[in-house]
């Protein structure tokens, strides 16, 4: 049997402290926490840094870290740094060092990274050896240049060679969520059908169960299955919400792909073993013929200013999407005049929040709202440019009338200025898989003896 | 004519992954499993979405009492046009359904 601890769904997200203890006294075999993930958005890919705070990081962190160092069994972070680029990794590490010192414990670390070279990749694709997935954007050679940081999906066999290492702490740059979780049950034979299925279901912490925001669960893996408990006072798994996870963030709920394969959940069973604990069979993994690794990448897509304001004068509030309109008209025949930019590299669009900024042309309701907000989203090549088509939209939303022959109305404006710049924006460029013939030669792994 | 919300106890949407946006339906009870099921047809979220059917992945999950449509994403997560970068808002249009 192999016992994992997971203590939350995301490291920065906390965990109960008092649930971690309990689950380090259950003497678990390794300690398994993700980093990241790609539901932020492409920024932090784009740009290689963390979303959460450093100092919630570390925190956690060293908690985890005196866990491990008390239960004497590896810790392993995946997708280190949110997105898993080398950046976040270094970024993880540093943390780690700092902790290390921080404790007065000698510490083995074993550092995975994920990052892939542009240039490769763009070879890889002319030779290929890249793959779309379903919704697959089209690329080019050209686009996988521009990209800034390109991941790829680590799985189990990279968690495994880190952990054959005898590290005590691992820090993985981008892996699947579940690598980190089913390698070590995969590499004491348990049954890989329930090591990926529990994996899936133990990914973010305690939302497979009641009280989801509780964090920590434990897992067993065995020949046959393996069995879930949450951790937490007052936290139950029961066969139901131990199921309906597989739903979460997952467009098939039956099937997972994984790097060498996929798993199928159709026919598992799932059996309350008590009010707390739900035990789990029937899950089967398929082996594929080719071992793939999926690939994120992200890309500059510009530069973006927003300029807020707010309507509160009925007569405007009642009008807003015509006025809106044709700010957006009058103000982009401006930009074409007075700078040097075409249209095609520019993008202008007013939301009118309170009114149809969720959901644009598709909303079907309307209300009489009390005020609406006022967004303009500017995004060009450069920042300079965005700054400036800030600029000339600004007299807009401060003073457009309806019609000529009103008086100059004046909208309110929160800030001065009321342009903020984003800098460069980032898209996501690939939902694409690379074929390996070695699954660690898209992989680079390093040990760190931390005095 | 009821809102498919006032017949179920959630519906949730959420991206799976960057390219793709999953919207789950928890029915509650195996009625309004069975109500859901023969009244919400796949075309009734095509047009929520303005997509073509044929794109929309749909699953009837007796066990759950849960129907679960899976869709590429409208926009793709964070592009310059996207509205919510976490796919969650769509939620309310489904329920907003009449059935």
């Amino acid at each position: 049997m192999v016992r994992v601890l997971v203590p939350s769904g995301a490291l920065g997200l906390n965990y109960d402290a008092e649930a971690l203890q309990r689950g380090i006294a259950a003497k678990p075999d390794i300690i398994a926490i993700d980093g990241g993930s790609t539901d932020s958005g492409p920024s932090y890919l784009g740009r290689g840094v963390s979303k959460y705070a450093r100092a919630s990081t570390k925190l956690e962190w060293a908690g985890l870290m005196a866990a491990r160092a008390e239960a004497g069994v590896p810790l392993v972070i995946g997708t280190a740094g949110t997105c898993g680029a080398d950046s976040a990794v270094d970024w993880m590490l540093d943390i780690t060092r700092e902790i290390a010192q921080d404790q007065g414990t000698p510490l083995k670390v074993a550092v995975l990274r994920s990052s892939q070279d542009p240039d490769r990749i763009a070879q890889s694709f002319e030779g290929g050896e890249i793959t779309p997935l379903a919704g697959a954007p089209e690329i080019t050679s050209e686009t996988i240049r521009a990209c800034s940081n390109i991941v790829a999906l680590a799985g189990a066999e990279q968690i495994a060679a880190a952990l054959e290492t005898g590290a005590d702490v691992i820090i993985a740059g981008r892996t699947t969520d579940t690598a980190i979780i089913a390698a070590l049950p995969l590499m004491h034979d348990c049954h890989a059908g329930a090591a990926w299925h529990g994996a899936k279901i133990g990914e973010c912490g305690a939302l497979c169960a009641t009280n989801p925001q509780s964090g920590v669960i434990m897992i067993d893996f065995d020949a046959t299955g393996f069995t879930v408990t949450p951790l937490a006072d007052g936290a139950h798994a029961s066969p139901h919400t131990v199921s309906a996870h597989m739903l979460y963030e997952n467009s098939d709920p039956f099937i997972l792909y994984e790097p060498g394969g996929h798993l199928d959940v159709t026919v598992a069973t799932y059996t309350a073993l008590d009010e707390t604990s739900v035990r789990v069979e029937g899950s089967a993994w398929l082996p594929s013929d080719r071992y793939t690794v999926k690939l994120e990448g992200a890309r500059p897509a510009g530069a973006r200013t927003v300029v807020m304001a707010l309507l509160r004068d009925p007569h405007y509030v009642a009008q807003a999407s015509v006025w809106a309109d044709d700010i957006v008209a009058k103000c982009s025949a401006k930009v074409l005049q007075r700078m040097d930019i075409t249209a095609a590299d520019f993008s202008l669009e007013i939301r009118l929040m309170g009114h149809s900024a969720s959901f644009g042309a598709l909303e079907t309701r309307t209300a009489d709202p009390v005020e609406i907000g006022v967004i303009g989203i500017i995004t060009a090549p450069t920042e300079a440019q965005a700054a400036e088509i800030g600029k000339l939209l600004n007299p807009y939303l401060l003073h457009h009338p309806l019609t000529q022959e009103e008086e100059q109305p004046t909208f309110a404006f929160l800030f001065s200025p009321p342009e903020m710049h984003q800098g460069v924006i980032y898209e996501f460029a690939l939902n694409h898989v690379l074929h390996l013939t070695d699954p660690m030669e898209a992989f680079q792994l390093e040990v760190i003896d931390l005095a | 004519m009821p809102e498919l919300r006032s017949l179920v106890t959630k519906v949730r949407s959420k991206n799976a992954g960057p390219f793709w946006l999953t919207i789950d339906i928890f029915c509650g009870s195996n009625d309004a499993y069975k109500q859901v099921c023969s009244g919400l047809g796949t075309s009734h979220v095509a047009g929520v979405f303005k997509a073509d059917t044929q794109t929309i992945k749909r699953f009837d999950i007796p066990d759950l009492n849960v129907v679960k449509f899976s869709l590429p994403r409208p926009t793709v997560q964070g592009a310059i046009g996207d509205r919510d970068m976490h796919g969650a808002s769509w939620a309310a249009l489904i329920g907003e359904l009449v059935i």
